[in-house]
């Protein structure tokens, strides 16, 4: 995200950090990197966010929640929020912030670099072990993948790695 | 494939529209087929992984229905739900029941006919993809480089039970092998463009669908040879074309339970 930002423009960013991922309330869509644009003209916002996967059911819930976040900031008459499909949103958008607050709600956050073959490797976010096995590389939403780290013995999630080399 | 980028101007329209619905309409009834197992995969892990792979693929189709609605052809869930079977244009191949009976009742559901069907399904998906990410028309472009990043991972599943299972006990490749004859009957009209194909393929939204059918032979020729078989022929015209309308029953029935709930209330917010 690159712009020159006015004061409105600003707060609302600042209100964004606010509207967290609907199943992981320790990351916000800024951090997962899903807002693209914000431009204020006059008191009408208009907000480009950029999905993560395409049939994920909380789109529309994310959609409302930045609505009324926006809303809620005094000089906001109105606000507009599109989902828009270019540039394709990849794994590595997520913010250093993000990536903190994807392991404090338990999840591996994604691998930055895969290998040759496709396969990809985390590290445990409960105590860091690298000797962890695929359980299954779909989980519980559409981003996620189940994992069993063999040294503490828990099961955890991790983001999947998304990218357009895929 | 002309590098030019076309606009959805009066003389483009009709290759357009005909071409997304064969993609909205394909994915459609594949993710309402993949959808109708949940609850009866054989395990508990695969149940997640199809059940993610239906959903994803629901999401491909939403888009798709999307890009008609905004070409002014309609709500795109009315799209979805409300068309009869004589106005679709998905192939033969994704309207087919998962097998005998019912999910309500007793389903005798078919895994190697689902590993099979969706294995190569997805395969297919991938080369129209990779194609339709030089579309000459901009909004379906960008919508494939979403879409291929997703089917990665349905790709690298299905692949892995077509090959396991493939590799297995006797019983399993019988079976396996059942499937891929089944299959095979149904793959004549999945690359075809039907009747507006000349049309599509000169504007250059997608590649002409023989290109495209020998890159999946191609493909496919490797993983058969990996586990030692030789790849099925497929019949060279197909038997119904379901680009031109032309339909099994199973659609009939198949459209009637997924609309149900959506007829119920047509205006209801979900
Ligand atoms: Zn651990």
């Amino acid at each position: 995200m690159q712009m020159v930002l006015n004061s409105l423009e600003k707060t609302v960013l600042e209100v964004l950090e606010e509207v967290h991922d609907p199943e992981i309330n320790t990351v916000s869509i800024i951090d997962l990197g899903m807002v693209e644009e914000v431009s204020v003209h006059g008191g009408v916002v208009d907000i480009k966010i950029l999905p993560t996967f395409l049939g994920c059911p909380a789109l529309e819930l994310i959609k409302e929640n930045i609505k009324k976040a926006v809303q809620s900031i005094e000089e906001v008459q109105e606000v507009k929020v599109e989902f828009i499909n270019h540039p394709p949103w990849t794994s590595d958008r997520i913010s250093e912030k993000g990536r903190k607050g994807l392991k404090a709600f338990g999840i591996a956050p994604p691998p930055r670099l895969m290998d040759s073959d496709g396969s990809w490797h985390v590290d445990c976010p409960f105590c860091g072990s690298t000797y962890v096995t695929m359980d299954n590389i779909f989980g519980p939403t559409a981003c996620r993948s189940i994992l069993y780290c063999k040294n503490c013995k828990n099961p955890f999630e991790a983001m999947k790695p998304i990218s357009t080399l895929m | 494939m002309t590098e030019q980028k076309i606009t959805a101007a009066p003389e483009n329209k009709d290759a357009i529209v005909s071409l997304l619905f064969q993609l909205a309409d394909d994915d459609f009834l594949y993710s309402f087929r993949g959808s109708e197992w949940l609850g009866l995969a054989p395990h508990i892990e695969e149940d997640v992984a199809s059940s993610s792979i239906s959903q994803d693929s629901m999401g491909h189709a939403a888009m798709y229905y999307q890009l008609l609605e905004e070409l002014g052809l309609g709500n795109a869930d009315a799209l979805a739900h409300l068309r009869p079977a004589n106005k679709r244009k998905n192939c033969t191949l994704v309207e087919r029941p998962n097998g005998e009976g019912c999910y309500m009742e007793v389903p005798k559901y078919d895994w190697a006919y689902a590993v099979v069907r969706n294995y190569f399904y997805t395969v297919a998906k991938k080369i129209k993809i990779e194609s339709l990410k030089n579309c000459s028309y901009d909004p379906l472009a960008q919508v494939a480089v979403k879409v291929n990043i997703e089917l990665y991972y349905h790709l690298l599943h299905w692949k892995t039970w077509f090959v396991q299972l493939l590799s297995s006990t006797e019983e399993a490749k019988q079976r396996m092998q059942g499937a891929i004859d089944q299959v095979m009957k149904d793959f004549g009209d999945v690359f075809s463009l039907g009747t507006d194909g000349e049309n599509i393929v000169g504007l250059g939204l997608i590649e002409d669908e023989n290109v495209l059918l020998q890159r999946w032979i191609d493909q496919m020729q490797t993983v058969f040879e990996s586990i030692n078989l030789s790849i099925p022929d497929i019949p060279s015209a197909p038997a119904l074309n379901g680009r031109n309308f032309e339909h099994t029953e199973d659609l009939d029935s198949a459209i009637a339970t997924l609309s149900e709930v959506y007829r119920l209330d047509t205006a209801a917010a979900w």
